[in-house]
């Protein structure tokens, strides 16, 4: 796994995103950028060079279920690793965002190990 | 309003409208022509005023209600009220709220400050710790020439000084973010305020149904006997934020539930 990939944080709380950004340089990670929701986060990604996103769902404006969406039907974008953090517990809601074609899905609250865990999963698995 | 209160009510109300009923009737049976409009007009404005009492009081219930909500836990807050101010608290509430939110993040901040700050301390103590001790132990194995030890006699010097420093600064730091969870008395005195504003809302929307059905029975309007639709289910999936009841069979316990899910769908 490259700890220089570049990876972008999506959420609509700073506290939140603060606590993701600190886990992650805990993990090694150390290029990361920060989105406070989908539609900002959209031309980040599609102008950025980003290897990885991680992102809340419940957001004002576009929510992370539609940002992961309109990743994967974008031709640049649809195979980027994406991994969800979100207080989203119902199971619909995570059979809506595996078949939308999540990579990994947390839920809040959460761990340090949860989350180190989840990404050495997609990565391992996408190789 | 006790139940007391409305039934005797109710039976005046009654009373009321039998007598002028009869008195109608009377008219009628009299062919008192003159007096019949005045008679039916008479019967009509009892009606009308016993509702107009009813919701009356229903209003001004309600309006008590959310007048009487103050949810201000120590008046030192700096918003400017003046005393004895009888405006709805109600846009007072969502201020509230939002200064729930403020506080909370201010908290978080502090926390994270603390935090982003202690950790690179407990990195460096225990860096400079480890090269010591690689050192210590090549001493303790006569592996040292002096002059080597004489620098080892300087460095352990500084490093006693340095973590003597180093955790008094950690301490400090603890105890701010220690500090930093007043936030969690705060709040909850004032969300404790909004719920119990929620169910006095609640109790007198209770009591509005209640009157609703009065009045319908009193004025003979027809109840609209189809019962609600229940919303259709929204084709997409809608965000939720956190699930309150996690014991709902729809929501799942927690990450190993997830991983679960997961797994019985090919991840």
């Amino acid at each position: 796994m490259d700890k220089d990939m570049k990876i972008l944080i999506v959420d609509d709380f700073s506290t939140m995103r603060r606590i993701i950004k600190n886990l992650l340089r805990d993990l090694g990670f150390t290029n990361t950028a920060e989105a406070d929701d989908g539609s900002t986060a959209l031309p980040m990604l599609q102008n950025g060079n980003f290897d990885f996103l991680v992102t809340d769902w419940n957001m004002p404006g576009m929510t992370g279920i539609d940002l992961l969406k309109a990743v994967r039907a974008d031709d640049r974008l649809k195979n980027m690793p994406i991994l969800m953090v979100t207080a989203e517990a119902k199971r619909e809601q995570i059979v809506e965002a595996a078949q939308a074609g999540v990579n990994g899905y947390v839920v809040k609250p959460f761990t340090a190990a949860v989350l180190k865990e989840k990404i050495e999963k997609i990565f391992e698995r996408i190789g | 309003m006790s139940g007391t209160d409305q039934e005797n009510m109710s039976d005046q109300v009654w009373d009321d409208l039998k007598t002028r009923a009869q008195a109608l009737i009377q008219k009628l049976e009299e062919g008192d022509s003159s007096n019949i409009h005045t008679a039916i007009e008479d019967l009509n404005a009892a009606r009308d005023r016993n509702i107009y009492v009813e919701v009356g009081k229903l209003t001004r219930g309600l309006h008590e209600a959310i007048v009487n909500f103050d949810i201000d836990p120590s008046s030192s807050v700096e918003d400017g009220e003046e005393d004895g101010e009888q405006t709805s608290q109600m846009t007072n509430a969502q201020d509230r709220l939002d200064y729930v939110i403020n506080l909370t993040q201010t908290s978080a901040d502090k926390t994270m400050d603390m935090v982003e700050e202690g950790i690179p301390i407990a990195g460096e103590i225990h860096d400079r710790a480890q090269a010591l001790k690689v050192d210590w132990g090549r001493l303790q194995r006569r592996e040292m020439a002096p002059e080597e030890f004489r620098d080892l006699y300087r460095r352990m010097d500084e490093f006693l000084e340095f973590s003597g420093n180093s955790s008094s600064l950690l301490s400090e730091k603890l105890n701010t973010i220690l500090l930093a969870q007043d936030f969690q008395d705060l709040t909850g005195q004032v969300i404790k305020k909004v719920i119990s504003l929620v169910q006095e809302v609640e109790e007198s929307l209770v009591e509005l149904m209640r009157v609703a059905g009065q009045v319908e029975e009193l004025t003979g309007m027809v109840r609209n006997t189809d019962e609600p639709k229940s919303p259709t289910k929204v084709a997409s999936i809608e965000a939720e934020g956190p699930q309150v009841k996690t014991d709902s069979p729809d929501v799942v316990t927690g990450q190993d539930d997830v991983d679960d899910l997961l797994s019985s769908l090919g991840f």
